[in-house]
């Protein structure tokens, strides 16, 4: 379409309706696209409530302070979940410490130290891959290798080393992108100044990167708290009497790993365990432990989101 | 010179009275030579041909010429920031007197002669930190763990950078809620705070607005009093106004170098009297 000049009044007249019609035309198509994704989204945020609130309906009423602090019983009204939360959070604990500093020392040496050559292309392919493997292949790997190979027994340790394999290439690609993102002129400007390459990467590009890490993290640790099948493989107890000795005493020397090494079950599993059960009470107690997976699941992503927000902040004022 | 004599006139017990700077000898000492360099990028290409020319102490040296001239490219080759991406490669030298030592002889560890040579970029790069970090991250570089140090040298730095009455309430603000040309007066300062014997400003005006501009101007002006500039720029105005050398290149070469004025006014060479006539660029 040529462009004319308003003088050209006889002619811009039949241009103006051709552009009208044009962008008639243009505006039912975007009525139409914006419609269909409306509709779309409608259909599966739909579902998704109708799931959560089936759960919460049937769920709601069990939780109170008892279910939480009572460890799982033959009879349903008695049972709680105490042991597995606990289960749960000190197994995320193992998680984080080694996922984290692993996956960032992975993902900033892959994007900043490696040569680019076959090697590391290889290894950055696999990296991506690896983190669509199906869990219950990790789940295969810690048995053989954990488990019997180390002969580490089914431990919190195992669990937690076992997710940690299982979101370390999350925790690698995130850190790489948060890298990646990081403006060239920063980075040369904190060269210029005379650093060296560990003082850039240690003062200048991870913490400017750190708000991307810790999201890839906690996405990552989300992914880990509700995995059931690599936990069920190596082999984790379903009905578990006992807590794990603190990780924290008010004794010297404070700290302890003895917990390391105990049996351990998490929510999931026992949610697992209560739903395969016949009776309908011990369904209602596994509804109950599914909503308490969930907000532990919203709290890490609230975490992440309020990290974010307070990094961001402190960057820019 | 007549503003300085009343302003000692007006107060003559705050400061000593000081000598006043001697204007600029015709032929300054020579702070470094670029000795038939060539510089060739990772894919082959050669982007600087057989460059030689002096940078004068205690000068401002400008480098003009048209985009893709290598103007830039020869200003990193001072502190080795090519050494930042594999395969690129220099040929020739560049000694940095009175040692002279090749700042690009493959022995020399290009972080060494970083601590010595300051750099200031085209767009403002302040690091996502507060304002007095950002000035003290040359020093923390070098391991000054004093905050008495620290706090003094950021001062100094940001006094000299002429922003000191600006950001003197903020300083533990963060360093990108100041304007462009804050921003750009901040890296300065940055520069300046480790005491750097060559300052390199790679086109540092051309993401700024006119008075920005001319506040950097100003400063550039006073700081090549007694800091050795290289000064990398596509306004040939700014060059005019502010070198005492200007290196005119074209195409990845030397074309013609000498004093600011002779340059502008009686160029020996046609490329250059084009160029700064405007008929290409």
């Amino acid at each position: 379409m040529t462009v004319l000049s308003p003088i050209e009044s006889a002619s811009a007249s039949e241009a103006t309706r051709s552009a009208m019609r044009a962008i008639a035309s243009a505006k039912r198509t975007d009525l139409f696209v914006a419609g269909l994704g409306l509709f779309v989204m409608l259909v599966s945020m739909g579902l998704l409530l109708v799931l959560v609130g089936d759960l919460m309906i049937r769920g709601l009423s069990r939780i109170d302070y008892d279910f939480l602090t009572s460890f799982p019983s033959r009879r349903a009204a008695n049972a709680g979940i105490l042991s597995a939360w606990v289960g749960t959070l000190l197994v995320m604990l193992v998680t984080a410490f080694l996922a984290i500093p692993i996956g960032v020392m992975a993902g900033v040496y892959l994007e900043e130290y490696a040569p680019k050559n076959l090697l590391s292309n290889i290894i950055e392919i696999n990296v991506a891959n690896l983190a669509g493997v199906p869990s219950i292949i990790y789940g295969l790997l810690a048995l053989g290798f954990f488990v019997y190979g180390l002969d580490l027994g089914k431990t919190i340790l195992v669990a937690g080393m076992t997710l940690a394999l299982l979101i370390l290439p999350v925790v690698i690609v995130a850190t790489r992108e948060a890298v990646r993102s990081i403006p060239r002129i920063v980075k040369e400007g904190a060269y210029g100044l005379g650093a060296d390459k560990w003082q850039v990467m240690w003062h200048y590009i991870i913490p400017a990167a750190r708000p991307g890490i810790l999201t890839g993290a906690i996405v990552g640790l989300s992914r880990a708290i509700g995995e059931t099948a690599p936990i069920i493989t190596i082999g984790a107890l379903t009905f578990i009497a006992f807590l794990p000795p603190a990780p924290v005493s008010s004794e010297f020397p404070f700290i302890n790993f003895d917990w390391l090494n105990e049996g351990f079950t998490v929510l999931p599993i026992q949610m697992f365990n209560w739903i395969s059960r016949p009776q309908a009470a011990f369904h209602e107690n596994a509804a109950a432990t599914g909503v308490v997976l969930m907000a532990l699941t919203l709290s890490l992503s609230g975490t992440a989101i309020w990290i974010r927000y307070r990094l961001r902040r402190n960057v820019r004022n | 010179m007549l503003e300085t004599i009343m302003n000692i006139e007006k107060s003559p017990t705050d400061a000593p009275r000081l000598p006043p700077i001697p204007a600029a000898p015709e032929e300054a000492a020579v702070r470094a030579k670029v000795e038939s360099l060539n510089f060739y990028y990772a894919d082959g290409t050669q982007a600087l041909k057989s460059v030689s020319m002096p940078i004068l102490d205690r000068q401002i040296t400008a480098m003009i010429g048209p985009s893709g001239c290598g103007k830039s490219t020869l200003l990193r080759c001072f502190n080795r920031m090519h050494d930042l991406y594999p395969g690129n490669r220099y040929e020739g030298r560049i000694s940095l007197l009175p040692e002279n030592q090749n700042l690009i002889g493959p022995e020399i560890d290009p972080v060494l002669v970083r601590l010595r040579i300051g750099m200031v970029f085209q767009k403002p790069n302040p690091f996502p930190k507060s304002i007095y970090e950002n000035v003290a991250s040359g020093l923390r570089v070098r391991g000054v763990k004093s905050k008495a140090v620290i706090d003094e040298a950021v001062e100094a730095a940001l006094r000299r950078a002429a922003i000191w009455d600006e950001v003197k309430d903020r300083l533990h603000r963060s360093a990108y809620d100041l304007s462009g040309g804050q921003q750009q007066r901040l890296c300065i300062a940055r520069a300046l705070a480790p005491n750097p014997e060559v300052l390199l400003l790679d086109e540092p005006t051309s993401a700024l607005d006119p008075i920005a501009t001319a506040k950097i101007e100003d400063l550039v002006q006073e700081l090549g009093k007694d800091i050795t500039i290289v000064i990398v720029t596509h306004n040939m105005q700014q060059a005019a106004r502010i070198s005492a050398r200007t290196a005119f290149m074209y195409l990845g070469e030397l074309i013609e170098f000498g004093p600011t004025e002779r340059i502008f006014e009686n160029p020996s060479h046609p490329q250059t009297e084009q160029y700064i006539t405007g008929r290409y660029g």
